[in-house]
């Protein structure tokens, strides 16, 4: 049996932890190959149900990137996520939805040493907590469902 | 009730207003709205603790609009209500008039939104013990104890939505749950569809909610779903000190400080 590889799913921010992941790249910095980039114009811009979406499509884990407060592209969408991630990640936890497979970070475009790390501690994390089961088990109601009325 | 009938008629005879929103009795003990034009409707208000809905949720249906410049009965959750709604520019204190009712039961009359925000003060929004204790029990559930609690609730739920349309903040024309470009929620009352439409719909009403409890009381199932939108409120006080709807204060999620407290963002 193979080892299990977490699926992770990260939303980031055009202007810095996409830039911070190229540069990672160019620095020759190896990291985890188990991530899914989906970039976005900004941190603001990420809807908080693309999460669920990214669990309900089969995500173990999630990483959400941008830039570090003051250094927004647009000034303030990283503020406005930020509190937004502050008041979902309390609704999922009381949902029931396990947190500790979302990492929200702030990486900018001279991070490319951080992004790795990120990526690295994320995908041990979740590689230890496993494949994301009790979601997937909800999520695959739809393919198992008998709907004849 | 004798007060409030005798102003509402006041109102309609002086034409100051065209429709008086209200409870009349409806059946099985229930109390349902009743959209009263002339002295026989008003003839037919009353005011009980069967009175669960929240009437402000007419107020921005277009249907009612119709009807004229309404009066409306406003206890309590309805003031909080036409506040929030007001700081969202929903409805104008020139298009309306608010006829509230204390918690006693005696008309209390209002010439501004300003003067029932300050009247709120003395009232603000607090959950009973046994609400503290509900929320409690689910929060110190382990993490896959709640998971289960929540699919085994929200299990039953099959997408009637009738807490959407019982809710004064849910006024969208277009709600994001009938959107099919993408399709953000299923279609079908399965569990994944039933736990993204309470997850969202608890999200768009963070900071927004008024504690009134319609959303419970018009499921047809009686899912603890109001719990969501409670948490969202508990949150929303003890991190970001939001304390009941407010005309002046922005709304949570669409305004910031730079030093907002977070803990786990790496």
């Amino acid at each position: 049996m193979t080892e299990f590889e977490p699926k992770i799913v990260a939303f980031v921010c055009n202007w810095c932890t996409y830039a911070g992941a190229d540069l990672t790249g160019t620095s020759r910095i190896k990291y985890a190959t188990n991530v899914k980039l989906v970039r976005f114009p900004c941190t603001g811009r990420i809807d908080f149900m693309l999460l669920l979406k990214a669990f309900g499509e089969g995500a173990d884990g999630i990483i959400i990137s941008g830039c570090h407060p003051n250094d927004c592209h647009y000034t303030s969408g990283n503020f406005h996520a930020r509190r937004r991630w502050i008041m979902f990640r309390g609704l999922l936890n009381f949902l029931g939805i396990d947190t500790r497979r979302i990492q929200f970070s702030w990486v900018s475009a001279a991070e490319g040493g951080k992004w790795a790390d990120i990526v690295n501690s994320t995908v041990k994390s979740v590689r230890e907590l496993g494949p994301y089961n009790d979601y997937k088990k909800v999520a695959d109601f739809l393919e198992t469902e008998v709907t004849n009325g | 009730m004798v007060d409030i009938k005798k102003k509402a008629n006041e109102l309609l005879a002086a034409n100051a207003v065209q429709v008086v929103i209200g409870f009349e009795e409806g059946t099985s003990g229930k109390s349902r709205a009743i959209f009263a034009q002339d002295a026989a409707g008003v003839d037919k208000l009353i005011f009980n603790s069967q009175c669960v809905l929240n009437l402000a949720v007419y107020l921005t249906k277009h249907e009612i609009k119709k009807l004229g410049k309404p009066a409306i009965i406003a206890p309590l959750p309805v003031m909080r209500a036409i506040i929030q709604l007001a700081s969202e520019f929903q409805i104008k204190e020139s298009e309306m008039a608010v006829l509230g009712v204390s918690p006693e039961g005696k008309l209390v009359e209002f010439q501004t939104f300003a003067a029932i925000e300050s009247y709120l003060k003395d009232f603000k929004i607090a959950m009973d013990e046994k609400e503290k204790e509900i929320l409690a029990k689910i929060s110190n559930m382990s993490l896959s104890e709640r998971f289960d609690f929540w699919m085994q609730e929200l299990g039953e739920c099959f997408k009637c939505y009738a807490c959407r349309a019982a809710c004064p903040m849910c006024y969208c024309h277009k709600c994001a749950v009938e959107q099919n470009k993408p399709q953000w929620i299923p279609v079908a009352a399965n569990n994944l569809g039933n736990l993204e439409w309470h997850a969202m719909r608890a999200m768009h009403l963070a900071g927004r909610c008024v504690n009134c409890d319609a959303c419970h009381n018009a499921c047809p199932k009686g899912i603890p779903l109001n719990f969501l939108t409670k948490l969202m409120m508990v949150d929303a006080k003890e991190i970001f000190g939001q304390d009941g709807p407010s005309l002046k204060d922005g709304h949570l999620l669409s305004t910031f400080k730079p030093n907002d407290k977070e803990n786990f963002i790496r």
